[in-house]
């Protein structure tokens, strides 16, 4: 983006953009997360989503419990195949441009559940922007991988579909 | 007068002398192994005559080679005495050889062991005949193995994946 205040355009300044860099310093600034919580991360989250950690400074406190209203998803918790089904659903029904945060030890690799209910891994069925490490990780580590999501909207823009 | 484990045991032994197969006490805990044929019976005796009313918990083991017969059916009861030294806790196993993995259902006796029957049905396939509603509990309905059995190897997930495309495909349409 350029900003120009030359007094000789009238001292009010103005900038110029893309359309695309627009839409995208909105998208990162206002991340609309659908939190997907199954097992103990999900306190975590909570904990980032409250007065705390507080979200809200990095513009993502508006947790919608409808994926038809969100553009980020945490997958925070053990993910059995009986469940995975229903969360790739809800992946699907989020409109695009949407993104993926897979919390915590179990999303990324199934965690100590080495059996034969848990998804070793929720990249078997959907596509994660960022993985968080962490039995459960650190709230402070949650706000970094939204921190990274808005510096991936800010660089590669929205995903193509 | 007082009533404890031990008068149960008697009396269950006088009312079925051929069904109590053993008797074992162990750091206060009285177990019966019963005859599996007349578990129906026994429960109904010990809930209407001898006031076990509460079925705690009704589970199975799988010994596969460490004993014969393979599968043991574990029922624990408890009776509410009119004093707190009355109260009694008993523990039924009644075997099942490999083969005929079927019991009566105790459900006409505790409308309780309905969900309870159901989860060892899904763990270790062992049916309960006269339940009202025996389908899996917590695995997909159309999970073929049960994976309690030792001879399940805990790391198998075709049986899963299988069960995940197929809820992926029904939620398409």
């Amino acid at each position: 983006m350029g900003v120009n205040s030359d007094p000789l355009l009238g001292g009010e300044g103005f900038l110029t953009t893309t359309i695309e860099a627009f839409a995208n310093w909105g998208r990162k600034n206002s991340l609309w997360p659908m939190p997907f919580g199954t097992a103990c991360c999900a306190i975590e989250m909570m904990g980032v989503f409250a007065s705390r950690f507080d979200l809200s400074r990095f513009g993502a406190e508006v947790a919608r419990f409808s994926p038809r209203q969100a553009d980020l998803m945490i997958v925070s918790g053990t993910i059995t195949y009986k469940m995975a089904s229903v969360c790739r659903r809800i992946y699907d029904q989020m409109p695009e441009p949407k993104w993926v945060i897979a919390m915590g030890s179990c999303t990324c690799g199934g965690g100590p559940f080495d059996s034969y209910a848990v998804v070793q891994g929720i990249d078997e069925f959907l596509p994660v922007d960022v993985y968080v490490g962490g039995c459960p990780p650190r709230p402070e580590a949650l706000i970094d991988a939204v921190m990274k999501i808005q510096k991936k909207i800010e660089m590669k823009g929205a995903p193509v579909v | 007068m007082s009533f404890d484990a031990e008068q149960t045991t008697t009396l269950l032994t006088k009312e079925f002398p051929q069904n109590i197969l053993d008797t074992k006490e162990y750091r206060g805990e009285t177990t019966l192994v019963v005859s599996k044929e007349q578990i129906l019976n026994i429960c109904s005796y010990l809930k209407d005559q001898l006031d076990f009313t509460f079925l705690a918990d009704l589970t199975a083991v799988d010994y596969l080679e460490v004993k014969f017969p393979r599968y043991e059916v574990v029922y624990h009861i408890h009776r509410f005495g009119p004093e707190c030294e009355e109260n009694v806790r008993i523990r039924l196993k009644a075997e099942l050889a490999e083969g005929d993995i079927k019991i009566d259902s105790v459900t006409p006796v505790w409308r309780g062991a309905d969900w309870l029957e159901r989860e060892v049905y899904d763990m270790f396939g062992i049916e309960f005949a006269g339940h009202p509603d025996l389908r899996r509990i917590l695995l997909p309905e159309d999970y073929g193995p049960f994976p309690l059995r030792k001879d399940f190897d805990v790391r198998n997930r075709e049986a899963s994946k299988r069960s995940f495309e197929n809820a992926l495909e029904e939620g398409a349409d």
